[in-house]
């Protein structure tokens, strides 16, 4: 079974009169374990496809299951819910909470966690997963005393904490220099393959969708092309970069 | 509780991410609490200060009067009938709870001379020692009269400042001897002066001497009918008698039985009746309670049928405490506009602030719906900040509004007094106001959509 199936998604916006068609139509799988590159110009729909599939946002028609749960007529509050347990976001302004620690800003999630962790618990796991990002020594740090890059990494630190199947990234790198960018990527690649968890990067940009298994590109509302790729070996710098 | 124990940890948290913009969003409640707060403490030190001179001017005292007599049908007014007795004033003492003190008066009106001047006192009260406290009298000079002076009809008295002045030209008049009819008094002491009451009598124009002395000494003409030389032959008889004063005790007849004219008069009682009780209450809360309970008392030692009219009046003096409670209801009513007002301008501090971190924490809202959060969780997160923040501002304006009251008492000596009310009212209206003006943002953001939030610059 798959991890996501979307079946024929329409979503349109009402700008007054007008009837504004975002996407048109999108059929698609996604299986468990694939680390996936949601590619499409601005203003393609790919930013709408990324809400509708992070359970933002609802679509106008169509079906959305999610880990074998039809979930496009959730309400809100079921919505919340299931993004709390299931999905995690990465964004490109990491929004973490200024003046509140590294730790703290990992653990934030977990107070709209339903069954609830104890306290210990809760630090425990945050405290695991700061150190699988390499933070262990930066927990007590607030974001404004941490790079971009550690920002990002306690951002994704964060995404985790729910232990989530499913993780999205919002053009994670776009606040990132080249190098850090990498160390992002290569960390996401690793959560993929050692973890399982499955990644959908959105991006416009083919640096960042060459480290994944996939590449699904959007254009005008409907999937233009959708093609698996072998992912580069863990030696970045010896891959050329791809061309379409 | 443990989501509970979570969202005030988050709202903590948040407080303290701002913590001079938290200070000064509390401002406006401190501010007020604390204004209500030393308010309320001035206001109520006031009130206890003005019920404690209006109490001065007598409000606590009640005053027993006989009943009307009846000739033919025709009323002849109210303390025309003679039934009270030194025993009813002792049974108003000991038995009625609200009562603090009760002093048998006996009027008399007698022309007083000392050397070659005379006057004729407005008041003269035959009374006991505790009257002096009941009428809130003070002795200037000398010394009151004692229980013993009552006891045994000693010819001594007290002396109002008129008096004093008229009669003594300035003098002392301690230890004179002032002649009344044909009996010589000692001056024992002089009453501080009270000024005119508030029937523009003078209150000084007064002589105090024991009930006892004015009933059987100079009085036996309050009977109206009793010559002089009877009153004094009445008088060595009924000494005795003082102490014989239960209610009936009628079997001493003085008067011949064989007089019919005399017979027939209804107010020729031979037991020692007095003109008047005066009571004080133990406080002017307790004045119904008071006369509730002497009514009673003096229906039962007057062997009244519950059909029967009571032979008695016991009146109060409303005026006063008319003017007791309206001065603090006024007052109170007063402080809770200033508390309404300043609860108002806290309110809308308050909201205006939670306004603007709504605003400036667009983006954290989303990111924590994104996360999880559903409205319920948004709202309730910035309504307890709302409540938190008025909760420090009330605590806080309690500390300031105790504290202001103290320096005012200490540097100003206005009377205060601490009033539990005012602070369980502040600590109440503080919180309310949380919700109250902490509603609507917390409402507003609770509505924001993730997706917009999340954009949001």
């Amino acid at each position: 079974m798959e991890l996501i199936r979307l079946k024929d998604i329409y979503k349109t916006y009402h700008l007054g009169e007008v009837d504004v068609p975002v996407l048109r139509g999108i059929t698609l799988d996604i299986g468990r374990g694939e680390l996936i590159s949601l590619m499409g110009a601005s203003g393609s729909g790919k930013s709408t496809l990324m809400n509708l599939l992070g359970c933002l946002d609802r679509p106008t028609s169509g079906e959305y299951w999610l880990d074998g749960q039809e979930i496009s007529r959730l309400s809100s509050d079921g919505r919340a819910m299931l993004r709390n347990q299931k999905i995690g976001f990465v964004f490109q302004s990491f929004n973490l909470l200024p003046r509140t620690s590294a730790l703290e800003n990992v653990m934030m999630p977990l107070t709209y966690t339903a069954r609830n962790l104890s306290e210990v618990d809760g630090r425990k796991r945050a405290v695991a997963l700061l150190e699988l990002v390499g933070l262990g020594d930066r927990m007590d740090h607030e974001p404004s005393q941490l790079s971009g890059g550690q920002q990002q990494r306690v951002a994704i630190a964060r995404s985790l904490v729910n232990r989530p199947p499913l993780l999205f990234a919002d053009e994670p790198t776009g606040n990132l220099d080249s190098k850090t960018s990498e160390e992002v990527l290569k960390m996401f690649q690793r959560l993929n393959e050692v973890e399982g968890i499955t990644i959908i990067l959105v991006t416009h940009d083919a640096n960042v969708a060459r480290h994944s298994n996939r590449i699904i590109r959007i254009k005008d509302g409907i999937v233009e092309n959708d093609h698996a790729q072998i992912v580069p070996s863990e030696d970045i710098d010896a891959t050329p970069v791809m061309a379409h | 509780m443990h989501s509970i124990y979570r969202t005030l940890r988050t709202a903590l948290h948040a407080l303290r991410r701002n913590v001079m913009r938290s200070i000064l969003t509390c401002l406006g409640i401190i501010i007020g609490v604390a204004a209500v707060i030393t308010m309320m403490e001035i206001g109520q030190g006031s009130s206890a200060a003005i019920q404690g001179t209006i109490s001065k001017m007598g409000a606590n005292m009640l005053m027993v009067q006989p009943g009307e007599s009846r000739t033919s049908g025709i009323s002849l007014g109210s303390g025309t009938r003679i039934t009270l007795t030194p025993g009813d004033c002792d049974a108003i003492r000991e038995d009625c709870s609200a009562v603090k003190d009760a002093a048998p008066n006996v009027y008399a009106r007698v022309q007083l001379v000392y050397g070659n001047k005379n006057w004729q006192p407005n008041q003269i009260y035959g009374t006991t020692p505790g009257y002096l406290e009941i009428g809130n009298w003070q002795i200037s000079q000398g010394d009151n009269f004692t229980d013993q002076d009552v006891q045994s009809a000693n010819l001594v008295c007290l002396v109002g400042q008129t008096l004093a002045n008229d009669l003594f030209d300035g003098d002392s008049p301690v230890g004179k001897e002032l002649r009344v009819r044909n009996v010589n008094m000692k001056v024992i002491g002089v009453l501080a002066p009270k000024g005119a009451n508030m029937m523009g009598w003078d209150q000084d124009d007064v002589l105090m001497l024991p009930w006892t002395t004015a009933k059987f000494r100079l009085s036996g003409s309050s009977l109206g009918n009793v010559n002089q030389s009877a009153a004094a032959a009445a008088s060595s008889l009924t000494q005795v008698n003082t102490l014989n004063n239960l209610y009936p005790s009628s079997s001493l007849a003085v008067l011949p039985a064989a007089s019919p004219l005399k017979a027939n008069q209804p107010q020729i009682v031979r037991f020692p009746s007095i003109d008047r009780i005066y009571v004080s209450a133990r406080s002017a809360e307790e004045i119904p309670t008071a006369i509730r309970q002497i009514t009673s008392v003096l229906r039962d030692r007057h062997r009244l049928t519950p059909k029967e009219e009571s032979d008695f009046e016991v009146r109060d003096m409303t005026e006063f405490t008319k003017a007791l409670t309206s001065t603090s209801t006024l007052m109170t009513n007063l402080l809770l506009c200033v508390a309404l007002i300043s609860l108002v301008v806290g309110g809308v501090g308050i909201m205006n602030i939670m306004l603007v971190s709504v605003t400036e924490r667009t983006r954290e809202i989303g990111l924590r719906m994104a996360v999880g959060a559903r409205g319920r969780d948004i709202l309730r997160q910035f309504l307890i900040e709302a409540i938190l923040l008025c909760l420090f501002g009330g605590f806080a304006g309690i500390v300031f509004g105790r504290g202001s009251s103290i320096l005012v008492n200490a540097f100003l000596h206005w009377p205060v007094s601490i009033s539990i009310p005012a602070i369980i009212a502040a600590v109440f209206v503080s919180a309310s106001t949380g919700i109250l003006f902490g509603f609507y943002p917390a409402w507003k953001a609770s509505r924001l959509d993730p997706i917009e939030a999340l954009r949001y610059e």
